[in-house]
């Protein structure tokens, strides 16, 4: 249960140092029928991925409009000229960024703590608490957006009443405007997040009923209260699944859409606040039609993304540990 | 009865765990309810009439003012002081200045009730009044059914393609040994990485020039190309299934596809089911892409898209949205918890899920 990045890694390793066989005729019998069992992911990736990467690369030097496609011309650069000197890509990249900073330790350690609770020896009717949390992630995510919108209206949802029974203003005109405030709006995004978060708790309580118990109890013999046995045993022990879901999580989030977009379309309000990575990219090429200089923007999206995998990947080896795991 | 007497030092230990217990369940338990509020929420709004949805005064639960009808005519019921100093609900038969007629909804047949007073200064009684046919108009309105059906066809077609190519491919990875196996392997991998936003320029070119956009078929061929995280999911379980059966089978004579499909499948009906479910909700869910190649055929869309569409116009209808959008959560959320069992199973079969 090392999932996905445990797989990287070991096609990573065999890819050095196995001598190769002699291919026989066994061997080579073999390799063809495994070729073609996975020829249709090999052609798939071909028409898919691999080829329209390349032609994204040649588009985005088009002037190319959806509205008339005939009239295509070469752009060269201008494309991504325009892309660093528009406003909008930059204002996406930091609406992105800042969300991604705010939710993506919150999410994290929210997915982290329900386990943890999840896994607690205390709990009682822990089935009856893991569906309970789990449930939310399977709400169609429109609808969950939808109702949530209710949820935060300023007058009449509930969350504001809540907080006005505390005594503070939170109800009105004056009050907390969630979707109005480009600060504010990211918390309703969060809510929104922290609603389906069941998919990253699941493996992380997979994770965590994976750890042996005799390493807590000889935690517990040598005096380690919840604290130290949670930073020296739970954590480390825990870390490919927290890589895991960071890997994830971190790429779903640089292409967060459903959410804004439903709430605010592309209209980026309030103060650009929603106007994402994916955002931008979908009103330019699809919305304008405006395919090169969407092209260009998807690249953007796409190296932004590869730089921080890359990131990922190359400090994963300071703080995730695969050595007492795999036995 | 126990012999041996409970020393102090345990039983403070078993009443700090009883504690604790206590603490947590409780703890649980609120952040259930934290979980399940914009539900409640959700359910409570939706039976409201218009006018209770936008009052900021209103209770949580649907209310409105009672009315009685009574002899063919609709009257409204109020609270009235009687003279022995107790409250009566009455229907309003007869408003006159100084003093009135009223009827008592309980009990029409004891005749009218005389009564003194101004009746302006009375206060309307409000009754438990949800709004059923909030339902029955959102239904109507999104065509739930037609979005319905299409989001069906979505999910089911699209999960009987990518089930049975990604367990095609993932059994050439998980069996047979061959050049550049790893390789490739990481590069599927790598794909689960890729932001579509990188490929979506030219194959909507492509698909455009096909006539393709507006169909669901740029949804559903790729499909049959098989899907990464699928294909890791069902390798890591056909690891596990033991080569003697293979071996078995090709002593009979059977081979690598006959193998395949007699001994292999069955085996992994857990794995395979799980995909499948993932799947399904992956479908049920999926936004972006049906957005943005059904675009000009609004007739087909799949539920997601659909409620979005529908909120844009109708957003001074809140009861009317949240009534559709439970519609729409309904049948996926009833599968779940039917299937809730296969689904726990499945985690813990193929490890992840998401």
């Amino acid at each position: 249960m090392s999932g996905l990045t445990d797989a990287v890694l070991t096609a990573r390793r065999r890819r050095g140092g196995r001598p190769t066989r002699p291919a026989g005729p066994m061997q080579r019998r073999e390799a063809r029928w495994g070729y073609f069992f996975i020829s249709p992911w090999i052609l798939g990736f071909l028409l898919f991925s691999a080829v329209p990467i390349g032609a994204s690369l040649v588009f985005s030097t088009l002037d190319f409009q959806l509205t008339d496609p005939g009239a295509t011309t070469f752009a060269g650069t201008s494309n991504w000229e325009r892309a660093l000197a528009d406003p909008d890509t930059w204002t996406s990249l930091a609406a992105t960024f800042r969300f991604t900073v705010l939710f993506l330790p919150l999410s994290m350690v929210v997915a982290l703590a329900l386990a943890l609770l999840l896994n607690s020896k205390h709990l009682r009717a822990t089935a009856f608490f893991r569906l309970l949390f789990y449930a939310p992630s399977m709400i169609p995510l429109v609808a969950g957006v939808l109702i949530w919108q209710q949820v935060l209206n300023p007058q009449t949802g509930w969350v504001n009443r809540l907080i006005g029974l505390t005594g503070v203003h939170a109800t009105g005109t004056d009050g907390i405007r969630w979707f109005d405030n480009p600060i504010l709006v990211l918390f309703a995004f969060s809510f929104i997040g922290l609603w389906g978060i069941g998919k990253s708790m699941v493996v992380n309580l997979a994770g965590l009923q994976g750890i042996p118990t005799e390493l807590y109890e000889a935690a517990e013999i040598d005096g380690a209260g919840w604290w130290r046995r949670l930073r020296s045993v739970t954590l480390p022990l825990l870390s490919p699944i927290i890589f895991f879901n960071l890997v994830i999580d971190s790429v779903a989030i640089l292409q967060y859409f459903v959410v804004p977009w439903v709430l605010f379309g592309a209209t980026g309000r309030p103060d650009g606040a929603s106007r994402f990575l994916l955002v931008n990219f979908y009103q330019q090429a699809f919305v304008f039609g405006d395919m090169g200089y969407g092209a260009a923007l998807a690249w953007i999206i796409f190296i932004v993304v590869a730089a921080l995998t890359g990131v990922l990947f190359g400090t994963s080896r300071y703080w995730v540990h695969y050595g007492t795991e795999r036995s | 009865m126990t012999t041996t007497q409970p020393t102090e030092n345990a039983l403070r230990r078993r009443r700090r765990g009883t504690l604790l217990t206590l603490c947590t369940t409780l703890g649980a338990l609120l952040l259930a309810a934290v979980f399940l509020m914009p539900l409640g929420y959700g359910i409570a709004t939706s039976l409201k009439d218009k006018d209770g949805v936008s009052d900021p005064d209103t209770g949580v639960l649907p209310v409105s003012a009672l009315t009685f009808d009574y002899e063919g005519e609709t009257h409204d019921v109020y609270a009235v002081p009687m003279p022995d100093g107790s409250t009566r609900d009455l229907a309003l038969i007869e408003p006159g200045r100084e003093s009135s007629v009223f009827i008592d909804p309980d009990d029409p047949e004891a005749g009218p009730i005389e009564w003194d007073g101004r009746w302006r200064t009375l206060d309307r009684v409000t009754g438990l009044d949800p709004q059923w046919g909030n339902f029955t108009e959102a239904w109507n309105t999104i065509s739930f059914l037609r979005l319905t059906g299409w989001t069906l066809m979505y999910a089911l077609v699209t999960m009987a393609f990518t089930v049975a190519s990604s367990a095609w491919v993932a059994y050439g990875f998980a069996r047979f040994r061959f050049p550049g196996r790893g390789l490739l392997f990481g590069l599927l991998m790598a794909t689960i990485l890729l932001p579509p936003a990188v490929t979506l320029v030219p194959k909507y070119a492509v698909f455009l020039q096909m006539g393709w956009v507006g169909t669901y078929l740029p949804l559903i061929v790729p499909q049959l190309f098989a899907n990464a995280f699928n294909v890791f999911l069902l390798r890591q379980y056909f690891l596990t299934i033991p080569r003697e059966l293979e071996e078995a089978a090709r002593i009979d004579g059977a081979g690598p596809i006959r193998t395949f499909l007699r001994v292999i499948v069955p085996q992994s009906i857990p794995a395979l089911t799980a995909v499948s479910l993932f799947h399904f909700f992956y479908a049920w869910n999926d936004f972006f892409e049906p957005l943005l190649y059904l675009a000009g055929n609004r007739d087909i869309v799949p539920i997601g898209v659909g409620l979005s569409y529908f909120s844009g116009v109708y957003n001074s209808e809140p009861h009317l949205i949240l009534a559709a959008s439970l519609l729409a959560l309904a049948l996926p959320v009833a599968i779940f918890l039917a299937a809730q069992r296969v689904f726990v199973q499945g985690i813990v079969v193929t490890g992840v899920d998401k």
